[in-house]
């Protein structure tokens, strides 16, 4: 298969993960201590480093049919949960991500705890909120450059995906020194679920030892269905908050 | 103890996340699919599609009703 649809699919679930992550450095660094914040994010991303490099090798060991039996079905889970949110956000059963209302909640915390001296860091807090953000939002970036990586056996093409969102955003978010509040967050997360849906159905059927129609080329259909079906359950549900908000009345009898 | 359930707990929201039932519906699936192909030979590539819209379906119309 092309690297290209890897690298943009990886590319863009990273990006939605580093945006969420570059608000909580943000947060830390303007509000509590810069360096102490870099130290959080550089001890987690060497972390994310070192898992990548102990699990990225051993996964491209396992038998391709048992890796993607498993790794599809771990795609499939994750990109209906993406998928899910995604759609209860976008008929609003669920709140919309907001990137300014989650700084200011991180700013409010940040402010209020004190400043302490911890193992040659300056501010304890600034370090440790840094470290969990990037080390969170990092493990599902891992995931998925891991389980994309090792099914199409290009661990290297879902790397330079994630580091260019990597990269891309933190230069955005260096060139504006704010959240990224106008990024479409809800529709890059309903493109990822759509993408990681496909993907995890497509390799985890193969795994389970089916020969998709056309091969690979079954993907070009897929996606398309999955993307499809997912737009049907908003305008689903969208009709069915417009007929729970007006009940069908009882035609008024004129005397 | 209280750090290995705070453990457990993160990877379970992870990996399994909101819903497990669509979890358990994608590997109800993925074992449907591996027997119709292996023990009947039948090459059921549409049984795994199906099954995960079934599941979101079911999964959205849940937590919509709910909520109602």
């Amino acid at each position: 298969m092309n690297a290209l649809p890897l690298i943009l699919t990886v590319f863009v679930a990273c990006a939605v993960e580093a945006v969420e992550a570059l608000t909580i450095i943000l947060a830390a660094g303007i509000t509590r201590e810069w360096k102490s914040t870099f130290q959080g994010a550089a001890v987690a991303l060497v972390v994310l480093a070192i898992v990548t490099a102990a699990i990225g090798p051993a996964l491209t060991l396992v038998p391709l049919s048992g890796l993607r039996l498993v790794v599809g079905a771990l795609l499939a889970i994750f990109g209906l949960q993406w998928l899910r949110k995604a759609v209860l956000r976008a008929t609003g059963y669920k709140a919309l991500h907001d990137e300014a209302s989650a700084y200011l909640r991180e700013v409010a915390a940040a402010q209020a705890a004190t400043k302490r001296s911890r193992r040659g860091v300056g501010d304890w807090y600034a370090f440790t909120l840094a470290f969990k953000g990037v080390l969170l939002e990092g493990l599902e970036v891992v995931f998925i450059v891991l389980t994309f990586g090792a099914s199409q056996k290009n661990i290297g093409a879902a790397v330079i995906g994630a580091a260019a969102a990597i990269v891309a955003v933190t230069i955005t978010g260096i060139a504006v020194k704010a959240p990224l509040t106008k990024v479409p967050e809800n529709w890059m997360k309903f493109a990822v679920g759509v993408m990681l849906t496909s993907f995890g159905t497509f390799w985890g059927a193969e795994g389970a030892g089916v020969r998709w129609p056309g091969d690979d080329a079954a993907l070009l259909v897929l996606v398309p269905v999955v993307a499809l079906f997912a737009a049907a359950c908003i305008f689903w549900l969208r009709s069915r908050k417009v007929a729970v908000a007006a009940p069908d009345r009882e035609p008024e009898v004129v005397a | 103890m209280k750090q290995l359930k705070a453990f457990g707990a993160f990877w379970y929201d992870f990996v399994i996340g909101d819903d497990w039932q669509i979890a358990a519906l994608i590997a109800i699936g993925l074992a449907l699919t591996a027997v119709l192909t292996h023990v009947a030979k039948v090459n059921s590539w549409w049984l795994l599609p199906v099954v995960a819209f079934a599941a979101m379906a079911w999964s959205l119309h849940r937590v919509t009703s709910k909520s109602k």
